[in-house]
């Protein structure tokens, strides 16, 4: 697999005279990990919605490899090798663990494909792999809705792995953790940040420490600082905004 | 390894529901049979029962498509009536054109109402309709095209929830008063009846009562199995997970627009066959079928038996029906609060409908 | 006998005394014989003086006497009067004047012309109508002597168009020049007919003729726009009443009430009631309508309350469960309004300064219904922005709805500002059915002929904007009512429909989204 690169460049985003974004610029090498942090309403999700195709930029250029971001719609994004795992945890209640994985393994995706899909061998394998992986063996024949918080996490996790994304976006994944979750997810990243970009977007400082990637700050929707952990604790512009004057 | 709530539930329910259906059915096709014999048999079927019984036949077809649409890719649609109604007036114009010489002006090609409106020729829209297999072909593609077109605009804005269902609804209704129109060459406000025959059968003979009702019994049967192989795939994984949470299966590379459209298409194509074979038994089909109060109706059908399972829609359409027949002749003035009753105690006493009812008994 | 009356005749003529008043003069000819009869009729016809009318018309229904000394007396219902002077008269001894065909055919022709200067205007005006549709040249002299004494302005536009038309027919050129100008000047589709047809006798004029026919086209085409943008208008103003309540209870609140066109029914039903209920109490009856605003308020407010208390707020965060909820109980209202009221419609009566016609400028006729409907939607436009806007329970209510958590922190009931919400919103589809009874047929199915239209306006306005719900009324309205005379009415709401649609396409938010990014959520 060639790598790609993560490219931003000039974007703003606007929302009915609001600037969510403005002039930012970012770059993610191949097999780069990212911590993003900033305050509140820095603009952290909202680039996240950007490089998803969730939100158009009012302007700016984003791509990924020799691909046009800002043209395509979620779903090609996806297909495109950029998976996503939500701030707040979403699976599908009504299917069983197993089927939640099924569905986001790589496969054919149109109707037809979907109608004629028949899991191989393979693939039950891969399944069953990614649940021993996240602990949800034994809860394969559960339908997702009755899991603990944790637990669709972790499933949520599990389908970012089924879909074995090029480049992968986590938002705030230890948010609302008990400690013993919050180092079970750590290491479930860990595990696939080795094969894959990664941009984890995150408060929790101590987190970002133990990631020990390079840090971007993003504040009003623009890059504030960006470097090791240390430089940018020790920048003055971010003391200045996380501690106010 | 389905994702319907039926398959959570109890497997002793299952095969009570699987037991139960295949007895209806056969319950059903000896209808006509048992119509045969003399009157005073104890056995009897009256003709009456015979005629409403393939009438509700067809609703249940209806209500199978809208369970695929709304209790499977979470699309209310408000204006099913309308493909049904559509699929209708395609077999009403094939037997319109079946009647040829024998209308009451006698005229070898125009249907009546178009020599009483003083049509020259007929519209172009109306050729081909002499072929029976050009019908049926349209019975399909009408519907299939309409779903097409207007899913394709909506679902690709992505118009979900209420906004869809207002649309589905504002459809019908402009339908309605455009085939209220003289000048579309539909018949307006009558609408077209007075058919004579249909596969060279005369409408009006036991015989061909019994074929349309087999015809028919057929169908629903193809239908369910058709709609359960659909939503036991991957593709029905897909579609309910599309209705729990569209957005997150966007993120997992599905093309949603194309998958709704797919189920909508399809479940159109299915509510206009049911209109195909719903005409020749009633022997008339007019704008009133597009009528908003129509497609309501069948969403209560699939609300009463509880949508999301196959079998919960198609015993929704016979209870509610059986219990609007009898309650039309028995108390005419209380039917519309039954089943305005109906809407309410299902929204808030019975989310999962006559089904959720046998499974919280089957725990 | 004859003659001997003919030569008096021509004796009075003579005299100077009397020939000041030539209607004297000829009235005497009336007494005479057939011959004297029917010239002295002529005579009174091109005249144009309206004290002939009376005698005339006595004369051909066989109630003009005449006395011995030659005195014609007009027997009246309850006495005589004097011919001449209108002077009560001694009508004893005096015999019918009899008449024959050829005096009532010029009888008919002078009293056709003499309406002209009727006394009663409705007369003038028909007489005007029927010279203005068979021009002559004869008489020009006659609407000359009419527009001398006419004053009303109305009448006075008619007779001059008449005389115009009557001088296109005329020998002499500047006559013709003259009429073609008049008729060219005004903004009658018969006045282009008449200049069509004089093409052909004046090919000399023709430029002239073509010239007016164009002016009167590019007044005709302004009066129709006018009057399509004042249909418009109306239409606008019903959509608005009919979408405010749901304005307010989609729109603000997200809740989707199918019964609302129920609750408008309501209204109407509650003016039909409050009109039954004063009919016979003289000092209340020409307040019934007023009376039924604050009644019809009060109970499809309630109605609404019971509702949202009752069912709604069970299935709040459950859209299309509360839309087949609501669905269900719109059902149950109608049907119960039928069992109690039947099945027919009820007769709302207007109140008489609701009733008749008004010409707005450009000739544009409005029923004075819609007119006072679409004041009544403005005004009432402005009452409920303006209720939302600067009072505790607008504040309270915004508050709710864009933040419910912070506002239920903050000491607000939210339970009890949704129910008042929802109560409002549908006390204001109450007060659109009292507007809706003047124009529409108070039956129980009232209410399903709006609901469609009143969503389609909210969702076209933007959800939850009342000034873009205003905008949307009037935009579809007129956009309906634009499209109609080429599409007719039916498929021009299907063109609506479809173009609503289609702009969801690119704007699914409507035309004034709600701002920010609460929206996106």
């Amino acid at each position: 697999m060639k790598g790609r690169r993560l490219y931003l460049d000039g974007v703003s985003v606007v929302f009915d005279g609001f600037r969510a974004l403005n002039n930012l610029a970012l770059v993610v090498e191949p097999g780069e990990m990212r911590a993003v942090i900033g305050p509140n309403g820095a603009g952290k999700t909202t680039m996240m919605d950007v490089i998803t195709g969730k939100t158009r930029p009012t302007a700016g250029v984003a791509s990924f490899g020799d691909a046009d971001l800002t043209r395509m719609d979620e779903a090609a994004i996806a297909n495109l090798g950029i998976g996503r795992k939500f701030q707040k945890p979403t699976v599908f209640d009504a299917l069983t663990v197993f089927e939640n994985l099924e569905l986001a393994l790589k496969a054919p995706r149109g109707p037809i494909a979907c109608l004629r899909w028949i899991l191989s061998g393979e693939g039950r394998a891969r399944v069953e792999e990614v649940m021993e992986e996240t602990g949800l063996a034994d809860r394969a024949q559960d339908p997702a809705g009755i899991l603990s918080h944790g637990q669709r996490q972790w499933l949520e996790i599990g389908m970012l792995m089924m879909q074995d994304p090029e480049l992968l976006l986590v938002d705030e994944p230890v948010a609302g953790m008990t400690d013993a979750e919050t180092e079970h997810t750590a290491a479930l990243l860990a595990r696939i940040a080795g094969k894959h970009s990664v941009v984890v977007v995150e408060h929790d400082l101590e987190f970002v420490r133990a990631l020990g990637c390079r840090v971007t700050v993003l504040h009003e929707g623009s890059v504030l600082s960006e470097g090791s952990i240390d430089h940018v604790q020790n920048d003055p512009r971010v003391v200045e905004v996380y501690l106010g004057r | 390894m389905s994702a319907t709530t039926l398959d959570a539930a109890p497997s002793r329910l299952r095969l009570g529901l699987r037991a139960g259906m295949i007895g209806a059915v056969c319950l059903l096709a000896a209808f006509p049979v048992l119509n045969q014999l003399p009157e005073t048999h104890a056995l009897h079927v009256s003709d009456f029962l015979v005629s409403v019984s393939g009438k509700w036949i067809c609703y249940a077809i209806l209500a199978l498509s809208l369970d695929l649409a709304w209790g499977y890719a979470g699309i209310l649609s408000l204006g099913h009536g309308a493909f049904f109604a559509l699929g209708g007036y395609a077999m009403g114009m094939h037997l319109m054109r079946l009647i040829g010489p024998r209308g009451v002006y006698g005229h070898p090609v125009l249907p009546d109402f178009m020599v009483f409106l003083g049509y020259r020729e007929l519209p172009w829209y109306w050729l081909g309709f002499d072929s029976f297999a050009f019908a049926m072909l349209m019975v399909l593609l009408v519907p299939g095209m309409l779903a097409l077109v207007l899913g394709w605009l909506c679902f690709r804005s992505r118009i979900t929830g209420v906004y869809l269902s207002i649309i589905t609804q504002a459809m019908t209704y402009a339908l309605m008063l455009a085939f209220f129109r003289n000048d579309m060459g539909f018949g307006g406000n009558n609408g077209f009846t007075d058919f004579k025959e249909l596969l060279g059968m005369p409408l009006n003979t036991g015989a061909a009562r019994a074929t349309l009702f087999y015809a028919s019994l057929v169908s629903l049967v193809v239908c369910y199995l058709l709609c359960r192989w659909m939503t036991a795939t991957k593709y029905g994984r897909v579609l309910t997970a599309i209705r729990d949470a569209e957005s997150r299966v966007r993120f997992l590379g599905y093309d949603v627009t194309r998958h709704k459209l797919f189920a909508f298409v399809a479940s159109a194509m299915m509510a206009g066959l049911a209109g195909a074979l719903y005409v020749p038994q009633v022997g008339i089909i007019n704008p009133g079928e597009f009528s908003p109060g129509n497609s309501i109706e069948a969403v209560v059908w699939v609300a009463v038996g509880g949508r999301g399972t196959l079998v919960g829609a198609v015993l929704g359409a016979f209870s509610v029906n059986g219990l609007k027949t009898w309650l039309t002749s028995a108390a005419p003035d209380l039917w519309l609060f039954v089943l305005g009753g109906l809407f309410v105690a299902v929204t808030l006493f019975l989310p999962k409908g006559l089904i959720g009812l046998l499974q919280g008994r089957g725990k | 006998m004859a003659r001997l009356l003919a030569i008096l005749l021509m004796l009075a003529l003579a005299l100077p005394a009397r020939a000041q008043d030539a209607f004297i003069d000829a009235l005497a000819g009336l007494g005479g014989g057939f011959g004297a009869q029917a010239e002295a009729a002529d005579r009174l016809g091109t005249l144009g003086d309206p004290r002939a009318i009376a005698p005339m018309r006595a004369l051909s229904d066989g109630r003009l006497l005449r006395r011995a000394d030659g005195t014609l007396i007009i027997r009246t219902d309850g006495g005589a009067i004097e011919a001449a002077t209108g002077a009560p008269a001694d009508a004893t001894g005096a015999e019918t004047v009899r008449i024959n065909n050829r005096v009532r055919v010029a009888l008919r022709g002078a009293l056709g012309k003499l309406q002209l200067v009727s006394p009663d205007a409705g007369e003038r005006l028909a007489a005007a109508e029927a010279v203005f549709r068979s021009p002559s040249a004869e008489n020009v002299p006659l609407l000359d002597a009419a527009l001398a004494r006419e004053t009303q302005p109305r009448i006075r536009e008619r007779m001059e168009l008449a005389l115009a038309a009557s001088r296109l027919v005329a020998t002499d050129a500047a006559q013709k020049r003259a009429g073609i100008a008049t008729l060219g000047a005004s903004s009658s589709p018969e006045a282009r007919a008449i200049l069509l047809e004089a093409r052909a006798q004046n090919a000399d004029l023709l430029a002239e003729i073509e010239a007016a026919v164009a002016a009167i086209d590019r007044r005709l085409a302004v009066r129709r726009a006018a009057e399509t943008f004042f249909q418009g208008l109306s239409l606008g103003s019903v959509l608005l009443l009919a979408a405010l309540g749901l304005a307010v209870t989609f729109g603000v609140m997200g809740v989707i009430n199918m019964a609302h066109g129920e609750f408008v029914m309501l209204g109407a039903y509650t003016t039909f009631l409050v009109q039954q209920a004063l009919r016979d109490i003289p000092g209340l009856a020409p307040f019934a309508l007023p009376l039924s605003i604050p009644a019809a308020f009060l109970v499809a407010g309630l109605g609404g309350l019971l509702m949202e208390r009752g069912l709604i707020r069970h299935l709040y965060g459950r859209p299309l469960e509360t839309l087949l909820l609501t669905f269900g109980v719109g059902m149950m209202i109608q049907q119960a309004v039928r069992l109690a009221f039947g099945a027919q419609n009820r007769e709302v009566t207007s109140p008489p300064w609701m009733q008749g016609t008004l010409l707005l400028p450009f000739d544009i006729p409005v029923t004075a219904n819609r007119l006072w409907i679409l004041l009544f939607s403005l005004a009432f436009f402005v009452l409920i922005v303006a209720a939302i806007r600067f009072t505790r329970f607008g504040l309270e209510m915004r508050a709710v709805t864009q933040r419910r958590p912070i506002a239920a922190a903050m000491g607000i009931r939210t339970g009890r500002v949704d129910a008042l919400t929802f109560a409002f919103g549908s006390g204001i589809a109450g007060i659109a059915g009292v507007a809706l009874s003047q124009i529409d047929n108070v039956s129980p199915n009232l209410g399903t002929g709006y609901i469609i239209d009143s969503f389609l306006v909210v969702v076209f306005g933007g959800v939850g904007s009342l000034a873009g719900t205003l905008i949307a009324s009037f935009g579809l309205g007129l956009i309906n009512k634009v499209l109609e005379p080429w599409a007719g009415a039916v498929l021009a709401k299907v063109f609506v429909l479809v173009a609503v649609m289609v702009f969801i396409q690119r704007r699914p938010r409507g035309l004034f989204p709600q701002k920010g990014r609460a929206a996106e959520a």
